[in-house]
């Protein structure tokens, strides 16, 4: 995967991660550009198109759209399912999510995609684990000060 | 959680702005109060400002002064810091920052934190933005992360590993070993991956590759433990055990049996059994099925086995979800080439695609429609694609009407057709076709000579309903101009008999030349073809194509200008020669054009009509001579003549000589030689029947670009009088690329 966005209808940003390095004047083009196109979409279209050399796979669920870039090679129905994996973890993290919710704390939001996704590949299959490790890195956040000999889970 | 108050309070703040100034106002006084509190010690609340200040980032502001900020978190001995620190440095950071070679230092210690949630951000850190120094640097560490830590840590690793290798391939050799042992890992993280690992790996290095080979059937085994395996709660997803690891190992497998039949022989079994069993019901058994099609038509399967993947691809297409469509034509035209008769039988599903809703299966039908044209199928293909072409949405107007062309030229069934459909083109989409169409049309036409009648009667018809369609008003122009004699004569077999007559032809020439939608070259095809009227087949008046032609002496485009000034001059000084110079037009040979036609031309003389005449035409528009002197030193006179035509191949033509300028007794003839390849060889000959000698006579002579020039030295400069002697020069012209219109020759 090369990016996610996550944007409003309204063509807000909510979110934005980029696994290739890419100057900040591009990204800003290229997230200006493919929003237009992605919004443009009337909507019983097929979740899939063809944007520069990149295959961009989106879903709109409630008021945000999901969007992603894959490589040539990529399985777009697969990712289709990543990026369903991925609401259903905001799902249960925030209690049935709204859009409110990630822009209030987008932070968090950021943080469950990173303990999601790796490099643009999913870390771990298993839904379960990754809800259970963002808990344990939550409840570490309530500490003030890390003690030398913490456990390994 | 009472600690991000402040950062919620920001953030409610500013969506309360009502106006983008107000938002700028209040973003510019929160950065103010940021900066400030970046320059203070650590007070506590560190955290939450870079919080804030990556939320003002994130609104398209710019946050580049909280770069080191960053860098100081990520050293802070407390999570809550380090974590917002990363995700900074994951934000604001990237390769080319130089900030971020600050950060792998701490990035090196905590991969050695005793925390694993602390060793996960580094990790997550890494393989998002590491660069490649700092990927260098890391390797050994990550190394040893994969081969000894917990499960947890192992999958991060792996995935840090992949991000590595694409940045810096050289270390895959590195990772090889660990990344063979974690095939044995049980759990699925780990084992996704660890097989995402090997593919980067296989991908880049052919020696890896053949190592691994010998993995396949321990994949097999892992791949038929996750398709029969019973329900694992964890994992399933809408009944189907792991789909994310099962591509993943689909794809690994595609790899590894490409091109290799042992590897191929050994999957064979297992693709057979998920092809059948897979539940595709839902998207990701489909993504399954689909992994498993695109891993069957790679390798080296069995033909029973390819059916299989064909007929899968075909039920997707039948299927109701859009996307699966789409997918499936995806893969058809990946196979159209190699698996044709298999891709054929579906081609009454794929031209019902193109007349789906969406624009994305459109187009994907469109290209497979297209790869599927043959021989048997031209006739009803051909309608439906021309239906197509009418209703289609403008971006794929062109591509459909090139496809066309080129379907129709490799299987038409007879010439007629072939006609009929590229002006069916012409007609619905002519704005949107290539240049080159116009001179292939008239190529077309030229050679097929018993439907000359038709063609013109259809094109006259095409001209009067509409002249906004430029390539189909050329055409149209410049047939008539050939052929109106048919038009006139008014009854053809093929097509209902019209009435026309000569005003209805000017007509309609006059209405494409004063039209503000006919481009200059359209003008020009258009002034042409009126003057073509004139010839004597054409029994054309004079009178009225006169002044039409005459009104565009004086016209602002210079090309037309010249054209009817020179066209004049054939009616008043050479009207001799205007029934040669407006013949009709011989059959052109393909190989002959090298040119598209005017609209792309540049300056100078441009080429009306692709043309290979079989005799040059020559015609002269005289400018004011200053008389020839009587006397000795007489005056200069000038000619100045223009030269249409191409060096003409045909052997069988005698070319004759012109006299070019013929006043008060000094005859200047020009003759060419019979031509060898692209060069034509010119002698000027003068000769002198006055009673008094010419001197200082030369010649000089200019050619467009694409000509080359050589003159040789003339046997002398100087006629004497009453013929009692000649002066001759040659001049060698060469045309190497056989395109280009004319030249100026000026003997002074």
């Amino acid at each position: 995967m090369r990016f996610m966005l996550l944007f409003s209808r309204q063509g807000k940003l909510r979110l934005q991660k980029w696994y290739t390095a890419t100057a900040e004047r591009d990204k800003k083009k290229m997230v200006r550009e493919l929003m237009q196109v992605v919004l443009a979409r009337k909507p019983k279209m097929c979740s899939f198109l063809e944007w520069r050399d990149l295959k961009i796979v989106y879903k709109r669920y409630a008021s945000l759209y999901f969007c992603c870039a894959v490589e040539e090679q990529d399985n777009e129905l697969i990712t289709l399912e990543v990026i369903h994996r991925f609401v259903e973890l905001l799902d249960k993290y925030f209690g049935s999510v709204c859009e409110l919710d990630i822009i209030f704390n987008f932070e968090k939001a950021y943080f469950i995609l990173d303990e999601f996704l790796m490099g643009g590949e999913i870390q771990d299959t298993s839904k379960k684990s990754v809800l259970k490790a963002i808990e344990q890195a939550d409840l570490l956040q309530e500490v003030r000060k890390l003690p030398h000999n913490m456990l390994c889970f | 959680m009472s600690p991000s108050v402040r950062l919620q309070e920001m953030i409610r703040v500013i969506r309360s702005a009502r106006t983008q100034g107000e938002e700028r106002g209040v973003i510019q006084r929160e950065c103010a109060a940021i900066r400030a509190q970046f320059r203070q010690a650590d007070n506590g609340g560190r955290s939450h400002n870079l919080a804030k200040l990556l939320y003002v980032h994130m609104l398209g502001y710019p946050a580049h002064f909280g770069q080191m900020e960053c860098v100081r978190l990520i050293a802070s001995p407390r999570y809550n810091e380090k974590r917002v620190g990363y995700l900074g440095a994951m934000m604001l950071l990237d390769e080319n920052q130089d900030a971020s070679l600050l950060i792998t230092n701490s990035i090196k210690n905590d991969l050695a934190h005793s925390s694993q949630y602390v060793q996960s951000l580094a990790l997550c850190t890494l393989a998002c933005m590491g660069s490649a120094e700092m990927c260098r640097d890391l390797a050994p560490e990550i190394d040893r992360l994969l081969r000894a830590s917990s499960s947890y840590i192992k999958k991060k690793a792996t995935l840090c590993a992949v991000h590595i290798v694409r940045k810096v391939p050289e270390l895959g050799e590195l990772f090889t070993p660990a990344a063979r042992a974690l095939l044995a890992e049980k759990n699925h993280g780990v084992l996704h991956g660890a097989v995402i690992l090997i593919t980067e790996l296989c991908e880049r290095n052919a020696q890896t590759l053949v190592q691994f080979r010998e993995a396949v059937p321990e994949l097999v085994h892992i791949m038929r433990g996750l398709v029969t395996s019973g329900y694992s709660p964890e994992h399933t997803v809408a009944g189907i055990s792991d789909p994310f690891l099962q591509v993943r190992i689909l794809r690994l497998l595609r790899i590894l049996g490409r091109n290799n039949d042992t590897a191929s022989d050994a999957m064979n079994d297992l693709l057979a059994q998920v092809a059948t069993n897979t539940d595709s019901s839902k998207t990701a058994g489909s993504a399954v099925l689909y992994e498993t099609v695109l891993t069957v038509m790679d390798i080296k399967s069995e033909s029973g086995l390819r059916v299989l993947a064909v007929n899968i691809l075909g039920r997707f297409l039948l299927n109701n979800d859009r996307n699966i469509r789409y997918i499936s034509m995806t893969s058809l035209q990946k196979i159209v080439s190699t698996d044709h008769n298999a891709v054929q039988r579906h081609r009454g599903t794929i031209v019902d695609c193109l007349k789906d809703q969406d624009a994305s299966v459109k187009r994907r039908a469109l290209e497979l429609s297209l790869a599927l044209v043959s021989a048997i199928n031209i006739r009803s293909m051909m309608k439906e694609l021309l239906l197509f072409l009418s209703t289609c949405p403008p971006e794929l107007k062109s591509h459909a009407a090139s496809g066309i062309f080129n379907a129709a030229e490799r299987y038409s069934p007879s010439q007629r057709w072939h006609i009929d459909t590229i002006l069916h083109v012409l007609i619905t989409a002519g704005a949107d076709v290539r240049d080159e169409t116009v001179p292939n049309l008239i190529q077309l036409i030229t050679n097929a000579s018993q439907l000359h009648c038709y063609t013109v009667h259809k094109l006259y018809r095409a001209l009067v309903a509409d002249i906004s369609q430029q390539p189909l008003v050329q055409v149209a122009c410049w047939c008539i101009g050939e052929y109106g004699d048919s038009l006139l004569q008014g009854d053809c077999e093929e097509t209902e008999p019209i009435q026309v007559t000569e005003d209805d032809i000017l007509d309609a020439l006059e209405t494409v030349l004063q039209s503000h939608m006919s481009s200059p070259a359209t003008r020009g095809f258009a002034l042409t073809a009126t003057m073509k009227l004139t010839s004597p087949r054409q029994r054309g008046e004079g009178g009225r194509i006169r002044s039409i032609v005459s009104i565009y002496g004086s016209c602002m485009d210079v090309e037309l200008q010249q054209r009817a000034v020179e066209y004049n001059a054939l009616f008043k000084k050479y009207d001799h020669m205007r029934a040669a110079v407006l013949e009709k037009m011989p059959v052109m040979d393909r190989s002959s054009m090298g040119q598209t036609n005017g609209e792309s031309g540049g300056g100078g003389v441009q080429e009306l009509e692709p043309t290979k005449p079989k005799q040059p035409e020559m015609m002269v528009a005289p400018q004011p001579a200053s008389q020839v002197g009587g006397g000795e030193g007489g005056g200069a006179v000038f000619l100045y003549i223009v030269y249409y035509g191409m060096v003409t191949m045909d052997p069988s033509v005698a070319p004759a000589a012109v006299t070019v300028y013929d006043k008060s007794g000094v005859v200047l003839k020009l003759s060419c030689e019979r031509p060898l390849d692209a060069s034509q060889t010119i002698t000027l000959t003068a000769t002198n029947t006055s009673d008094h000698d010419v001197s200082s006579l030369t010649l000089q002579a200019a050619v467009p670009k694409n000509v080359q020039l050589q003159m040789k030295a003339p046997s002398g400069d100087s006629l004497p009088a009453r013929s009692s002697a000649v002066v001759t020069q040659t001049v060698l012209l060469n045309n190497p690329n056989k395109v280009g219109p004319g030249w100026a020759g000026t003997p002074g």
